[in-house]
């Protein structure tokens, strides 16, 4: 026992800061084995719910025969695109917006009114536009990523304290340093809420888009699994966008804070 | 009480010495209650070189007044002339502010640089002068720590060296160490006496405190509110080099603030009803 306690408390103290990460590990390993129990019982109709253990099987085949790389990179790249078409206008007009009194009157109104709007309900629309190919695909990835990002921009420049801007134009700061010595990174807080945000839009969207008209991606890859019966493969989609979702979380998080040091919340 | 209309002249100094020179300069805000007259006709002089204090009750137009000297406001009338040689490279002033204003997301240095880097001053020289002092506020061990992780001492100290790194024609300083506790007041007030005689640039400084006034001025104006009004100037008799600690020691300090108390007390007395008044 003496000789196991050093050991042991040096795990205890590795453990000790990472309560939550831990939680948050353990939380959805507990729900995937009550689900893999409730199949193997019978308890649940496995046609609809298969076992994760089969949709884990799937999911091996599929990565053997290249096919979910194949899915995975196309949607990654059209969210890429989306974002850096939808991401970097929000920005700079966000900004734009939180400094300038007469731009935030004037495209206020116009922002309210479309942000409610369905993305969904734009589809058709965004197709006839742009076609079936990989534009508008990235059209509705931006459409999605715009809107979250504009919004907490603009939110995050007005939330700025007005000294700071007073200080910026005391010691001669004009125009563009004023931009980037004061509204950008004080807005920074809120416009990687923003961006996470879009992020979540940009996966919603991006699923639905490829399931019309697509050849690839993991939407296609999911409404094609519908059209043959394989909802393992559904399974697949599904768990792989949510893996997805986690990653993208962990990595803003992380680069927020980074990007970020003044804002520890720890 | 009618001298305040008055306006009063700056002694023992040239003309070609005058700093600043405002004449009956007046700002007034419009309110939903109707204007508010915040500064009513201040006529003033500061020499170059002079460290002026401005003291009196709250609401008296002395932050509106600084605004103004920054250039972060403008007079509703009036006149403000400042004196600097058309050939200085300087800027015109540097505020130091009450309260937090450092970036939160700028380190000490990045702070203190501020001014330079807006300047778009040579890296060398911005090292050398921020590094120089970011020394004499004993900031060195922090100059990568972000505000957040000092103290409240320690981020006016950075706000000060941002002021003087940035070498301005005036100072302005608006309660810089009102929200300070004592021995930390104390302790900047000394730092900043000490970094000031090294240059002896001209200092508009705003307290509400008498005892600061006098151990740091040259010369106090002191504020009538309600509207903001010259009611007296009065110089400053304490020798520099001045130590913060031995000149309050001295029975002739006391002495002199209570002096100055003497002008003030009335207006705050005034500015109490008047207050009260609108309260009820």
């Amino acid at each position: 026992m003496s000789v196991a306690s050093p050991s042991s408390s040096a795990l205890f103290k590795l453990l000790k800061g990472k309560r939550e990460l831990i939680l948050n590990i353990i939380s959805p390993l507990l729900m995937l084995l009550a689900w893999e129990i409730a199949a193997q019982m019978g308890w649940i109709d496995v046609r609809f719910f298969p076992a994760p253990s089969k949709i884990f099987n799937t999911l091996l085949k599929l990565i053997e025969s290249g096919a979910l790389w194949r899915h995975l990179s196309a949607s990654m790249q059209r969210l890429f695109w989306g974002f850096l078409f939808g991401g970097i206008p929000a920005l700079l007009l966000g900004i734009a917006m939180g400094l300038n009194r007469t731009f935030r009157a004037v495209l206020d109104p116009i922002v309210s009114a479309t942000y409610p709007i369905p993305k969904s309900a734009i589809l058709p629309l965004i197709l006839l536009i742009f076609g079936l190919g990989e534009a508008s695909k990235i059209v509705m990835v931006a459409v999605g990523i715009f809107y979250p990002i504009l919004i907490n921009t603009v939110a995050g420049v007005l939330e700025i304290n007005a000294i700071y801007f007073d200080v910026s134009r005391n010691f001669g700061a004009r125009g563009w340093q004023v931009f980037r010595t004061v509204a950008f990174p004080g807005a920074l807080p809120l416009i990687m809420t923003g961006i996470k945000l879009g992020v979540g839009m940009g996966l919603i969207l991006i699923s639905l888009a490829e399931m019309v008209g697509a050849k690839s991606g993991l939407g296609y890859m999911m409404w094609n699994a519908w059209e043959i019966l394989s909802v393992e493969t559904m399974y697949v989609g599904l768990l792989v966008i949510a893996a997805l979702g986690i990653v993208f979380t962990l990595v803003l998080t992380e680069i927020e804070r980074l990007i970020v040091p003044w804002k520890v919340t720890r | 009480m009618n001298m305040a209309q008055q306006p009063i002249a700056a002694t023992g100094a040239g003309a070609d010495d005058i700093k600043i020179r405002m004449s009956e300069l007046s700002k007034v805000f419009e309110t939903r209650k109707g204007p508010f007259v915040a500064i009513d006709q201040l006529s003033l002089e500061i020499p170059q070189g002079c460290f002026f204090m401005i003291v009196g009750p709250s609401g008296c137009g002395k932050t509106t007044l600084l605004r103004i000297l920054a250039g972060l406001e403008s007079q509703s009338s009036g006149e403000l002339i400042i004196n600097q040689p058309k050939t200085s490279q300087r800027p015109g002033n540097s505020m130091v502010f009450q309260g937090d204003s450092l970036f939160p997301w700028m380190s000490v240095f990045d702070n203190a640089a501020y001014g330079l880097r807006m300047r778009r001053r040579p890296v060398a020289e911005i090292n050398e002068i921020v590094g120089h002092y970011l020394a004499r506020t004993g900031l060195r061990k922090f100059r990568d720590s972000y505000p957040h992780q000092l103290s409240g001492g320690m981020r006016q100290r950075v706000s000060i060296a941002r002021a003087f790194a940035n070498d301005p024609d005036i100072l302005l300083m608006d309660e810089p160490f009102s929200a300070l506790d004592e021995q930390n007041k104390l302790l900047l007030q000394e730092e900043l006496l000490k970094i000031w005689e090294e240059t002896r640039k001209t200092v508009m400084f705003i307290t509400h405190s008498v005892d600061e006034a006098v151990t740091l001025g040259d010369r106090i104006l002191v504020m009538s509110a309600h509207p903001g009004r010259a009611k007296s100037i009065v110089d400053v008799p304490f020798a520099r080099p001045r130590s913060v600690l031995e000149l309050r020691a001295r029975p002739e300090y006391g002495e002199f603030v209570y002096h100055i108390w003497g002008h003030l007390r009335d207006e705050v007395d005034r500015a109490r009803a008047l207050d009260e008044a609108s309260a009820s």
